[in-house]
């Protein structure tokens, strides 16, 4: 454990409690909108900005919110960022916030970001609530965006469509066809196959994690129950 | 379930489970036969196709879950779900709508449940289901009986549109192919046309489709053989028989220009199929007495009310599954009575 403090926080937050993958925290908007990589990119990059912003604010207001009422606070704060972060998209990416629908609104109850917020950044310092925040929101991008681009592939046969919604006009030449004959598979762009593939890459990052080793095992299992493991919402 | 106890013996007793796919798969010749005769030689090629796949997913799934090969690859399972979801697929079904469909049901439905003896949903199903939402145009694409489509494609025909996607020379895919009679009376009454307008056309036959209805006496032929054989029981067939029977009853009498008739549901679509050799499937059934008449008979009424109000113009794979996804639940609550002990 010679390691930087961070960079272990970085290791759990992404990959050892993951919070798609291995908290199965907030996967109703994880499955509804990640059909596409840039479906799930855009969504995940939103929902990193709302977990940092919170965190951060929670942990900087952490000694003048008494701790009888700290949920409501966190829940005021986390629903003024999304807002902010919904009018942005409204604003900016007009067509993309279409795209997403009530999605973006709907990070405003997601319970991992209540959860970072309350059982880390309400009792931690500034500087390491915003870096769990970071770490946090980038293991829900991933994972979002690892789950986008597979059923953007399988369902679709095609790498980057729609780019257009989040790069502009130019980048709708982005979009490259893998297969023109392949009809794409229509279950996996519906939520019932969103949840085989999730279940797909959930196995497989079990299999990366325990392979071989049953020290790899005991190693999960104690990062684990010494960080936040909490029954799935 | 012989099939899960760990390390039995294949054929060391008469229901050894090699045994009871031998016997199943003999089962399902008369039905096979008359789909050669009616319908060309898609049919044979497709079962071939479903059932290498199957045997190939099947092995390296064995290897990979460390599991004997030997006996697994060879206790036959894996051939009677790839036979079984051949059937159920267009026989003229593109060569990788078939082998996906094969994978999946070997690979996911199968193994990633623990394997044969514990796997909740019907393999041959699970994977029929998932191609046919994720492929509509290649799923419903049905061949028309010879004495429609006035011509036969041979071997290399049929072999050619399943591989390379069109019939050799002179044949056309779209003169062999047309809608299923299900699918066609979906369609009539879409179009505020009348039952019995709908079945004037000249797909429909006497008891259900032309050469479908003579498909279905073969797997009925094969399935009171499988009863005679007590390979399986009768309670499944016949609750759910029963139960599409009925509700169709129920239905035509209350207005027979919208609903079809009770003998057409029994001879149309998988219904005979599903009855004698899918829902049955010991594995994913029910499997207390009473659980399964209510299995067989929730099978039959789904199927029902998937054919007459779903998108579907059939419904069995759906229905089985999700009576498939009932049966413990069936089971718990139908557990019969230990001797001595009083009723709650």
């Amino acid at each position: 454990m010679s390691r930087h403090p961070d960079l272990v926080i970085l290791q759990d937050r992404v990959w050892d409690t993951n919070p798609a993958l291995v908290q199965l925290l907030g996967l109703c908007p994880l499955l509804a909108v990640s059909d596409t990589f840039i479906k799930g990119f855009a969504l995940g990059l939103a929902t990193l900005l709302a977990v940092l912003a919170t965190s951060v604010t929670v942990s900087a207001l952490r000694y003048l919110v008494p701790h009888e009422v700290r949920v409501p606070a966190i829940v005021l704060l986390l629903a003024s960022f999304v807002t902010i972060i919904d009018l942005g998209l409204k604003a900016y990416f007009y067509e993309l916030s279409e795209v997403l629908s009530i999605f973006v609104p709907l990070i405003a109850v997601n319970c991992m970001i209540i959860a970072r917020a309350e059982e880390f950044a309400a009792c931690s310092e500034v500087r390491l609530s915003l870096f769990d925040g970071l770490a946090t929101g980038l293991g829900f991008l991933l994972a979002l965006a690892a789950l986008g681009t597979l059923r953007e592939m399988l369902g679709y046969g095609t790498l980057l469509r729609d780019a257009a919604l989040l790069f502009g006009e130019r980048a709708g030449g982005l979009e490259i066809s893998l297969d023109a004959h392949y009809p794409g598979m229509h279950l996996v762009r519906l939520p019932a196959g969103a949840f085989f593939i999730l279940g797909l890459l959930i196995a497989l990052r079990r299999a990366l994690d325990t392979r071989g080793t049953a020290e790899a095992l005991k190693g999960e299992h104690a990062s684990v129950n010494d960080s936040m493991g909490h029954a799935p919402a | 379930m012989t099939s899960s106890m760990p390390g039995f013996a294949p054929d060391s007793e008469p229901h050894s489970v090699s045994s009871i796919m031998r016997q199943v798969l003999y089962a399902l010749v008369p039905g096979i036969a008359l789909y050669v005769w009616f319908f060309g030689f898609g049919i044979v090629i497709n079962c071939l196709l479903a059932t290498s796949v199957a045997l190939v997913s099947e092995g390296i799934m064995l290897r990979l879950r460390k599991r004997p090969v030997t006996p697994f690859l060879t206790d036959g399972s894996a051939v009677v779900t790839a036979v079984l979801l051949a059937l159920a697929m267009p026989p003229y079904a593109p060569w990788w709508v078939t082998s996906i469909a094969a994978i999946f049901a070997i690979v996911i439905a199968k193994h990633l449940y623990g394997g044969l003896g514990y796997n909740p949903f019907n393999p041959a199903m699970a994977g029929y289901a998932l191609v046919l939402i994720s492929f509509p145009a290649e799923m419903t694409t049905w061949p028309l009986p010879h004495m429609l489509s006035e011509m036969r494609p041979g071997f290399i025909d049929s072999a050619m549109i399943i591989f390379a996607d069109q019939p050799t020379g002179a044949l056309k895919l779209d003169a062999l192919t047309g809608a299923t009679p299900l699918a066609h009376v979906k369609s009539e009454l879409g179009n505020m046309r009348m039952v019995s307008e709908a079945v004037g056309a000249p797909i429909f036959g006497m008891l259900g489709g032309k050469g479908w209805e003579w498909l279905s006496l073969g797997y009925l032929l094969g399935g009171v053989w499988l009863l005679y054989k007590k390979i399986i029981k009768w309670q499944i067939p016949v609750s759910m028989l029963a139960g599409l029977f009925i509700m169709a009853v129920v239905f035509y009498l209350s207005d027979p220009e919208i609903y079809l008739s009770p003998v057409f549901h029994l001879f149309s679509g998988a219904t005979m199929l599903g009855a004698f050799f899918i829902a049955t499937d010991p594995v994913t059934a029910a499997t207390t007495p009473l659980g399964r008449i209510i299995f067989g008979a929730g099978i039959g009424i789904l199927t029902y009310v998937i054919r007459a109000w779903a998108a579907y113009p059939d419904g069995l794979a759906f229905a089985v599954l999700l009576m498939n996804a009932a049966a413990p639940t069936i089971d718990h609550y139908t557990q019969p009575r230990i001797l001595g002990e009083g009723r709650q």
